[in-house]
């Protein structure tokens, strides 16, 4: 219940964050929004020396459209996410996904950028950013740098950020006319971890075929998973049941859960194909109703 | 021992100060140092909101959140809800729906349900089921917890129209 | 007879809003961690890691060195004040502070004392301890094996079986099963789960060496029973013990025993002259303190073709952890687990219950148990439904034609209780008729045509609250009475003090609504304490439904004691006999001449100040209430489910709950204990467990896996009452915190089961987990 103790630093700008981290190395870790970190040093699995709050740096909040991409600031709050006009019209996937972590009070202060950079294979953005073929923008000791969202996740709780470098931004391709995207997952409860979680975004054109898809799965494997063998499958076909239940039953072939107290594996890749074939027909309804003209 | 810091923070409209250590929890700063002993504690995992309070604005878990980062910043606890000893509306709709038993998660329940009406004023059930979400409850069942919502939406409206 | 008060007074039947709620809205109760003293330190305890290991060394110097540590307490220390060991509330011993060896996974190992909470945390990481593993013991069905490690060295007989308990008519029951035409068998396990109030347990324990004097506040449901207990376990006299229970944020049961936290926290202070505050963490709470059910039980039922009901048997294991610290009246080692024929009339039963060792947490009795009637209601009402699926009955009809009829009542059922009323057909006849159950028969009937799956569960449990009569009735040899002192001030104003202790049940409303009623103050005018031993008088606390039942009953005896020296004192003013007086609630008046009268304040002055002759001044009165029986509340549950097939989730459409528990204090309250029932009994039939792996670590020990339901999972509860009351209690009232635990988990798997019975299915354990479900659809073939 109590951490360990540590020495806190506030930088106000970028260099002195990434500057603070080199200097300390692996005694020093990101505070965000903290709504995974600080319940870990409570138990004292995380035994920081040094935590680095961010949190007043300036320019890092925000959700806006630019150049063709969704650029959300790494530090924006999952709160913010929720209520934002703009995800909820044009990219309702991640306001479903945002709205299925954790709870209220824990989504005012948990971070996009602190979901994505904590490597928790259990998380939920994750999925929904391999589904929108998103893009990491990480700034460190030696710059900035791009790192396409199916390169970032490496290992449990490891990711391709380096020591030293912040999340500073995800950007998602803003999808074109006749896109739709849906999070679905399987919790015991509000406020649980996924069971399982699928993330389904498509493209289709006039005539229904799937022009682009993507699909991601939460807490399925050491890290969140892109089902590529259902999305090279859909590619190219009509988004109808038949192929949709296909689909499903690939994206469960890709999962490897483990059994624990959320259920047999057998039970989550059962869930996956279950949770696929849905998240894939809502994905259908929302890009129908935004039609290519 | 690490290096203590100045917190200043401003509670239930008045200014506070104290040296603390980095990791002393805002829970503990409230309860301990401020001798604000209505946010409770009732787990160790972030997941029961008995210690729910209002950071600038937003209602947070005070457990999961360390006092120095409530540096320079306002905090709303269940002892500020009350308007000079006038009950607010959700105050009085908690007794009136009986809506606490035990008490333990009613201020982190008040608090909650505040933060909701003041983003939707004129909840419907599941919203309020859902803004509530981060709150345990053991006692009620959570229906007659909507009702106290429910009566206080309701009052807060009449209020406002009257006014 | 009851008379009808106004609102104004408050009496039974009036939903009076409740007097304690304005310092709980506003944040300013005072539960244990409230309570700061000067010069107070925190104790913090070590806990082992292992569920059976032996202690090779504790070493404690790094820890007792840690710059603001006062002290390092280990079972060696206790063991020289002859408190490592100290007796459980049933029979057993268990240890304060290991010595030798730990028993089960978080056993308390040593306490730390330091200056600050955080500053105890950094000690206790320090405190090392050597372990060497010894084998687990996890499944009780092995615990009497030939080759079961053996937990309890400290006992004489060294096996893992605790006790054997039987009750009823083993020969003519087997008899009946023997030749019935028609059986079923059921096997049945209530899962180990924790009534996890909000608030964990804890305590300040305060000895003042210049006068000797201990004060405790602790989250106890029996502040009374804990004090006599310390001064016998520790040896200080009891006039300098003083026991607060102030506000307490739930109990549930957890709340009754004694936990090493609060041993360790008195000797600490009186070995240090500062106060000690000990409070738990959530893990703590989980995976230490005391736990409830954990029954494996088997009923078999005999019946005629027809479905009369001709005998039970019912065989079960009790698995009780580590210790024996069961909190439940000393002659019953399995509770009131023979409550299990229900509302059923059975000419025959038999009943045997076997406890035994495991390596888990102690405990057994809590969560809205009413001591182990949960686990008894539970199998019968399960069994009913296999019973009925057996004879391709409907279950209502089934239990409709066995019910007790109102006519046989006081009813002796064949395992040694006498039900004092009820009228089982009328709350199940009313709880059909809301929720409308022919028409969901016909909507189950269409879906399943359509591969949908519904589901509708009934329950008709009995309860049996109020313990106890003294005859039968103690817990560590106190007798279960239970008792109110009343003092009515010169200005009409009173003051009550009860031996229970309400850990959100309202007693400060209810209990100044039965003193209301009998005596016409009205309930703002009443102050009711509970909880500090040194002005309350004695009694065996809140848990177990038996606060109305038995202390309820005291505070109208003392009333009524009060009410006829007031009719001496209204005599007098009035100048008349006593005899030619009428009572009213609030006021006495001539007969027949109903002007002439003095109201119960005008009373009360004169009680001061004008006193017939020889009559002492004062108006208070004191009543110790032994109950002559217990109490029976009832009721009929009937729940409707919808199942996903695609994920196995479970939804509960409507949920009707019909409770009688007899006249009713305060409608509102009674109906948010119902609401938090159903609650608790959700969790339990879908969500709750505590379980443990083969090596004796526990599954579950957080709120992360030990799920308690939001008010997302939570539906709408529909409740409605019939009113038996009780011909025995003075005011006619049964208690009911507990029915909706004891009833809903049968109505919730009823349903469940009922939902995929036309599959061929006839029974699955709690917790009725979505991949539960989905594995059953699997087999059968109907998963999605």
């Amino acid at each position: 219940m109590i951490p360990q103790s540590f020495e806190y630093c506030r930088p106000g700008t970028l260099p002195e964050a990434i500057a603070l981290l080199e200097q300390h190395g692996d005694a020093a870790k990101i505070l965000s929004g903290g709504q995974s970190l600080i319940p870990m040093m409570k138990v004292r699995l995380a035994r920081p020396e040094y935590l680095i709050d961010i949190n007043q740096i300036a320019g890092l909040q925000y959700i806006k459209e630019e150049n063709g991409y969704l650029k959300i600031g790494g530090l924006t709050r999952e709160a913010d996410l929720e209520t934002s006009d703009l995800v909820r019209s044009k990219y309702p996937i991640i306001l479903d996904t945002a709205s299925m972590i954790a709870d209220p009070q824990v989504r005012n202060l948990a971070t996009v950028g602190g979901n994505l950079a904590h490597g928790d294979p259990a998380n939920d953005h994750p999925a929904t950013m391999l589904a929108l073929g998103a893009e990491i923008i990480a700034v460190g000791p030696r710059g900035e740098r791009n790192i396409p969202v199916k390169d970032f996740f490496l290992s449990v709780f490891t990711t391709a950020l380096e020591h030293g470098e912040i999340l500073t931004e995800i950007r998602i391709p803003t999808p074109r006319a006749g896109s739709g995207g849906a999070y679905f997952k399987l919790e015991r409860k509000v406020g649980d971890f996924a069971t399982v979680g699928v993330a389904a975004q498509v493209t289709v054109d006039t005539a229904a075929i799937c022009q682009e898809v993507g699909i991601g799965l939460t807490n399925v494997g050491a890290t969140p998973l892109k089902a590529n063998r259902a999305e090279d499958f859909l590619r190219g076909k009509r988004l109808d049941e038949s192929n949709i239940k296909q689909a499903a039953q690939l994206a469960a072939e890709a999962a490897q859960p483990s059994s624990d107290l959320r259920g047999p594996a057998e039970y989550k890749v059962s869930m996956v194909k279950e949770l696929t074939r849905r998240a894939l027909t809502r994905a259908r309804e929302r890009a129908a109703a935004q039609p290519i003209r | 021992m690490a290096t203590k810091k100045l917190v200043r923070v401003k509670v239930n409209g008045r200014d506070r100060e104290a040296e603390i250590e980095p990791r002393l929890l805002l829970v503990h700063f409230i309860r301990d140092v401020l001798g604000l002993t209505g946010t409770h504690v009732g787990c160790d995992t972030t997941n029961c909101g008995a210690c729910t309070v209002i950071l600038d604005g937003r209602p947070v878990k005070s457990c999961t959140v360390f006092a120095i980062q409530a540096e320079g910043r306002e905090i709303q606890t269940i002892e500020g809800v009350a308007n000079n000893g006038q009950l607010h509306p959700l105050q009085e709709g908690f007794q009136e729906e009986h809506g606490l038993q035990c008490g333990f998660c009613t201020p982190g329940m008040i608090l909650s349900a505040y933060a909701l009406l003041e983003k939707n004023p004129h909840p419907t059930e599941e919203e309020i089921r859902w803004g509530i979400s981060g709150n345990l409850c053991r006692c009620t069942g959570y229906q007659n917890i909507v009702k106290a919502v429910q009566y206080a939406a309701n009052k807060m409206s009449e209020e406002k129209h009257a006014a | 007879m009851l008379h009808k008060t106004s609102p104004e007074i408050g009496g039974m039947g009036h939903s009076v809003k409740r007097k304690e709620d304005l310092r709980f809205i506003q944040g300013k109760g005072t539960y244990v961690e409230d309570v700061h003293l000067p010069a107070m330190v925190y104790g913090q305890m070590v806990r082992s890691p292992y569920a059976h290991a032996r202690i090779k060394a504790i070493r404690t110097e790094a820890a007792r060195n840690f710059p603001g540590v006062l002290a390092v307490i280990t079972g060696q220390d206790l063991e020289k004040a002859g408190l490592s060991w100290m007796p459980t509330l049933f029979h057993d011993k268990q240890m304060v502070l290991a010595t030798g060896k730990v028993l089960f996974q978080s056993q308390e190992v040593a306490f730390v004392v330091a200056e600050d909470r955080y500053t105890a945390a950094d000690a206790a990481e320090l405190v090392e301890v050597d372990y060497e593993d010894l084998p687990v013991l996890v499944d009780p069905h092995r615990a009497l094996d030939a080759d079961a490690p053996i937990l309890r060295e400290d006992r004489e007989e060294k096996t893992n079986h605790i006790f054997h308990w039987e009750v009823g008519d083993r020969k003519a029951t087997d008899s009946v099963l023997q030749s019935a035409p028609v059986k079923a068998k059921l096997d049945a396990f209530f899962p180990r789960c924790h009534p996890a109030p909000l608030e964990t347990c804890g305590c300040v324990a305060d000895y003042n060496s210049a006068t000797g004097k201990l004060t405790v506040w602790e989250t106890s449901q029996a502040p009374h029973a804990h004090r006599t207990l310390f001064a016998l376990v520790a040896g200080l006299p009891e006039n300098n013990i003083r026991i607060i229970a102030p506000d307490i944020g739930g109990g549930f049961g957890n709340k009754v025993p004694i936990y090493p936290g609060y041993v360790c926290a008195v000797v600490a202070s009186l070995q240090l002259g500062r106060p000690v505050k000990w409070i738990e963490t959530r893990s703590e709470n989980l995976q230490s303190t005391g736990f409830a059910r954990d029954y494996h039980m088997t009923a078999e039922l005999a019946a005629d073709r027809d479905g009369t009901l001709r005998g039970l048997r019912v065989k079960t294991l009790a698995d009780h952890g580590a210790f024996n610290a069961a909190a439940q009246p000393s002659k019953f080692p399995a509770g009131l687990f023979s409550i299990c024929t229900g509302s059923y009339d059975f000419a025959t039963a038999f009943c045997e219950v076997d406890g035994v060792y495991t390596n888990k947490a102690p405990g057994g009795i809590a969560y809205r148990c009413s001591f182990r009637v949960t686990e008894a209601a539970y199998l019968i009402e399960r069994a009913m439904d296999v019973l009925a699926q057996e004879l391709k009955m409907d279950p209502v009809e089934l239990r409709l034609k066995n019910f007790v009829p109102p006519d046989k009542f006081p009813y002796q059922s064949p395992l040694g209780w006498s039900y004092d009323s009820g009228n089982y057909h009328g709350a199940m006849n009313l709880a059909l008729e809301k929720i409308g159950y022919r028409d969901l028969r016909k909507e189950q009937e269409d879906k399943r045509q359509r591969g949908e799956l519904m589901g509708i569960g009934i329950s008709s449990f009995t309860e049996i609250v109020g313990a106890g009569p003294a005859h039968t009735f103690d817990i560590v040899g106190i007798k279960m009475f239970d008792s109110c002192e009343i003092r009515v001030h010169p200005t009409g104003k009173a003051i009550a003090r009860m031996g229970t202790k309400a850990q959100g049940q309202g007693h400060e409303t209810t209990f100044a609504q039965i003193i209301a009623q009998e005596l016409g103050i009205p309930v703002a005018d009443i102050t009711v304490e509970e909880g500090d031993t040194d002005t309350a008088p004695y009694g065996l606390g809140t848990y177990a439904s038996r606060s109305t039942p038995v202390a309820g009953a005291a505070t109208s005896m003392a009333s009524r004691k009060i009410r006829e020296k007031a009719r001496k004192i209204a005599g007098h003013l009035l100048e008349v006999n006593e005899e030619d007086l009428e009572w009213e609630p609030g006021k006495f008046y001539i007969k027949g001449a109903p002007s002439k009268s003095k109201t119960i304040q005008e009373i009360a002055f004169a009680a001061y100040t004008d006193l017939p002759p020889g009559l002492e001044a004062g108006l208070e009165a004191v009543h110790y209430y032994d109950p002559p029986n217990l109490t029976f509340p009832f009721g009929t549950y009937i729940c409707v489910v919808d199942i996903d097939k695609g994920t196995g989730e479970v939804k509960v459409r409507r949920f009707v709950a019909v409770d009688d528990c007899g006249n009713i204090i305060n409608p509102m309250i009674v109906e948010g204990q119902i609401h938090g029932g159903l609650t608790e009994g959700l969790a339990i039939a879908f969500m709750q467990e505590i379980a443990y792996d083969e090596n004796g670590n526990i599954q579950g020990g957080t709120f992360m896996d030990y799920l308690v339901p939001t008010a997302v999972e939570t539906p709408n509860w529909e409740t409605d009452k019939t009113c038996t009351p009780s011909p025995h209690h003075p005011i006619g009232a049964k208690g009911v915190g507990e029915s909706p635990n004891v009833g809903s988990p049968a109505a919730f798997v009823n349903a469940v089961v009922d939902a995929l019975s036309h599959l061929g299915v006839r029974h699955i354990d709690m917790p009725i987990t979505p991949w539960k479900v989905w594995q059953i659809l699997k087999a059968k073939g109907v998963a999605e």
